[in-house]
């Protein structure tokens, strides 16, 4: 029996408040929800409006067309700026995830001296705006690219993404281990299996679900960047956010819109993998089922 | 006596467990080492060096050093004499030829607008003057002979100077060194401090008031319908912020979704299409969006833990349904609401992009003032400054959301 159900007692007043309540909710969500669902129609328009035209509305076939999506596919610049996301965050992910999930092994054991403060400052990239991280990385990189070129160069890219990442990764990994059990390291240790085994095997496979989720958030964080990359990329590395910021502020096409809708597909797939991930992750360690 | 307790090997046991504890310390924080010493690298210090931009200020001392040397017994009080021109005609006549001048002048001129074309102009002749210099220089620009001119100068003679924060507060030095407000005309940055504050108490404020019905709601429906909710809440966070800043723009701009649907309704026609987007209030709607999502998790969470039992014990003790939960509901959601609100007004305070494309004159905020004079103006001391002071802002709510919530409950989806 929920709260939110209408007791069978209840006044008139009671019932209005009710229903007025529940409309308030469907508001909020539609406030939500609805400005990223508008793009997903509109990047199928024939015309270069960005609003509904009157033959759109009615639904006549030739108003749809696929011309944005195949004026994105042809464009050479989105196509590098895809192949660029994609192999930046790939790098980024990869760093972050191996450094955060060590980190995180070492922040949840008992014995982790200082625990608060490390975790402090290893979560601060989340916190601190991200124009701060981007001046100082900018002024850093300036500084070391004689010994190691840093400005304009993927690695540079790379690196500060990572940072940017790895507290998600520290987040859902503590989380995950928050359940663990250590009695189970113990007792593969005493069967008589070397560290670097009761690793692989048996901690590993029980915070895989939030390693993951850790990864997956860590990508998403890169491949939606522009400040870091608007401050220390040249154009060689041209990323979708940056062409996307580039579009909005300079010439607006309709082309944006089909990107919008494709990065919204893929958001999608993250967070049913994400939410599929959470579950079993929860099952595994017998908790309330989600 | 007792014995004293030993391991097999026969150390003192105390011993034995100190060291094994130590080890297992060791063992953590070599753990957490990597990540450490990857982030104090390529996180906390790089900030370092820009809060140290902040103060350095080697320019002046280093391209002018023979005038820096004599304004250092200046008092202040008047123009200075023939020693200080020509130590001056000497400085600018090297630094023209080092093509350092450049620098000088702009420097100056973020200090005392105006005085770039006083350097570089002056510069030029100084080449062809000869003994004694002070006429030649007042006769050419009669900024020469003011007191404001060479207090600037003094001001920024020493390396490590305050005049950047005094600048990101809109005050500087005046010739007497005290410090005095500037020009009404240039005042910009406390209003700006002002408007982000402002700003960023409207959203968590907004967060707020939508997001609690619907956490409520999330946290009273049976787990399989919440689920489905709950999705609503999370797509958007993990949508693209680009796509979601795409998406106000469409719907709120004057030929926009809302505007169109407004004139086919009826409720304005066409000539009174409303300017919803690039001013503060399209920033506000299209931020408020954002970060609702991060205020609904902690409400929700926070909720989840509320056992229904105490809401029909207080109506069962005879309080009204609405009494019941104003008394009883609202302020064990207090922990919740603190959470989402600190970390809605941590994350608006800092925010950069959506501002900067949707915000158009009156919607900017301190980010962008920071983006604008690293990369347009390139008054790097400054722009650091103006970081600095938005650090420590970002930095006190960090350390109060710590104490008040705790980082390690800080939760993603």
């Amino acid at each position: 029996m929920s709260q939110i159900s209408l007791p069978d007692h209840a006044g008139p007043i009671e019932t209005i408040w009710h229903w007025l309540y529940i409309a308030i909710c469907c508001l909020v969500f539609l406030f939500l929800i609805a400005p990223i669902m508008v793009i997903v129609p509109l990047s199928f328009n024939a015309e270069p409006y960005f609003t509904f035209t009157k033959e759109m509305m009615s639904l006549d076939p030739a108003a749809f067309s696929m011309r944005w999506y195949e004026d994105f596919m042809n464009k050479d610049i989105w196509r590098a700026s895809i192949g660029n996301s994609f192999f930046i965050a790939f790098f980024a992910t990869i760093l972050s995830t191996a450094l955060g999930t060590l980190a995180a092994l070492g922040l949840s054991r008992s014995e982790m001296p200082y625990k608060g403060l490390f975790m402090g400052l290893l979560i601060s990239p989340m916190i601190v705006p991200v124009i701060i991280t981007a001046a100082g990385v900018f002024f850093f990189y300036a500084t070391v690219n004689e010994y190691f070129p840093l400005t304009g160069t993927y690695q540079g890219v790379i690196l500060a993404h990572a940072v940017l990442g790895t507290p998600f990764v520290v987040i859902t990994v503590t989380a995950t281990l928050s359940g663990f059990d250590h009695s189970l390291t113990r007792a593969g240790a005493m069967l008589g299996a070397d560290p670097t085994t009761v690793f692989f095997k048996i901690i590993m496979p029980l915070i895989l679900p939030g390693v993951i989720s850790g990864a997956l958030f860590a990508f998403v964080t890169s491949f939606d960047e522009v400040v870091v990359v608007l401050f220390v990329a040249s154009v060689e590395q041209q990323t979708i956010p940056r062409q996307m910021w580039a579009g909005i502020r300079e010439s607006i096409s309709p082309t944006i819109l089909a990107v919008a809708t494709i990065l919204i597909c893929i958001s999608i797939m993250l967070l049913a993998t994400v939410e599929l991930l959470r579950r079993r992750s929860e099952r595994l360690r017998g908790m309330s089922p989600g | 006596m007792s014995e004293q307790l030993t391991t097999v090997d026969g150390r003192p046991l105390k011993a034995a467990l100190a060291r094994a504890e130590r080890t297992k310390r060791i063992r953590a924080l070599l753990l957490v080492m990597p990540l450490f010493i990857f982030i104090f690298f390529s996180f906390l210090y790089p900030i370092a060096l820009m809060l140290y931009r902040s103060v350095e200020n080697p320019l002046i001392a280093e391209q002018m050093p023979n005038t820096v040397a004599v304004l250092e017994n200046w008092d202040g009080n008047e123009v200075p004499g023939e020693e200080a021109f020509a130590a001056l005609a000497k400085d600018l006549v090297a630094a023209r030829e080092s093509r350092e001048i450049g620098k000088i002048a702009t420097r100056l001129n973020f200090e005392t607008p105006g005085l770039r074309s006083v350097i570089t102009g002056t510069g030029r002749k100084a080449e062809r003057w000869e003994p004694p210099y002070k006429q030649q220089f007042i006769d050419a620009r009669k900024e020469w002979g003011e007191l404001e001119t060479w207090a600037t100068l003094k001001r920024l003679s020493p390396t490590i100077t305050s005049v950047n924060y005094l600048a990101a507060v809109d005050r500087k030095y005046d010739v007497h060194g005290n410090i005095v407000m500037i020009g009404s005309d240039y005042q910009i940055y406390v209003d700006l401090f002002m408007r982000t504050m402002w700003m960023s108490v409207v959203v968590t404020v907004s967060c707020l008031i939508l997001g609690f019905p619907i956490s409520y709601m999330l946290a009273s429906l049976p787990l399989r319908h919440s689920n489905l909710l709950m999705i609503l809440v999370l797509l958007p966070f993990w949508t693209s912020l680009l796509v979601r800043t795409t998406s106000w723009i469409v719907l709120l701009q004057t030929q926009g979704v809302l505007n169109d649907l407004m004139v086919w309704v009826g409720i304005i026609n066409d000539a009174q299409r409303i300017q919803l987007i690039f001013n503060a209030q399209g920033t506000v709607i299209a931020m408020t969006q954002i970060l609702l999502p991060f205020m609904v998790l902690p409400l929700y969470s926070v909720m989840k833990t509320i056992p229904p039992s105490y809401l029909r014990a207080a109506e069962s003790l005879g309080a009204h349904r609405f009494l019941a939960f104003w008394r009883i509901y609202v302020p064990n959601t207090l922990p919740g609401i603190g959470a989402g609100c600190l970390l809605v007004f941590i994350l608006a305070i800092g925010y950069y992009i959506t501002p900067a494309l949707v915000g158009g004159q009156d919607g900017q905020m301190i980010s962008n003032m920071i983006a604008f004079h690293m990369q347009k103006s390139l008054n790097w001391g400054l722009a650091a400054a103006l970081g600095g002071i938005l650090l420590g802002g970002v930095i006190i709510l960090y350390w109060l959301y710590n104490k008040l919530v705790g980082i390690d409950r800080l939760k993603m989806g």
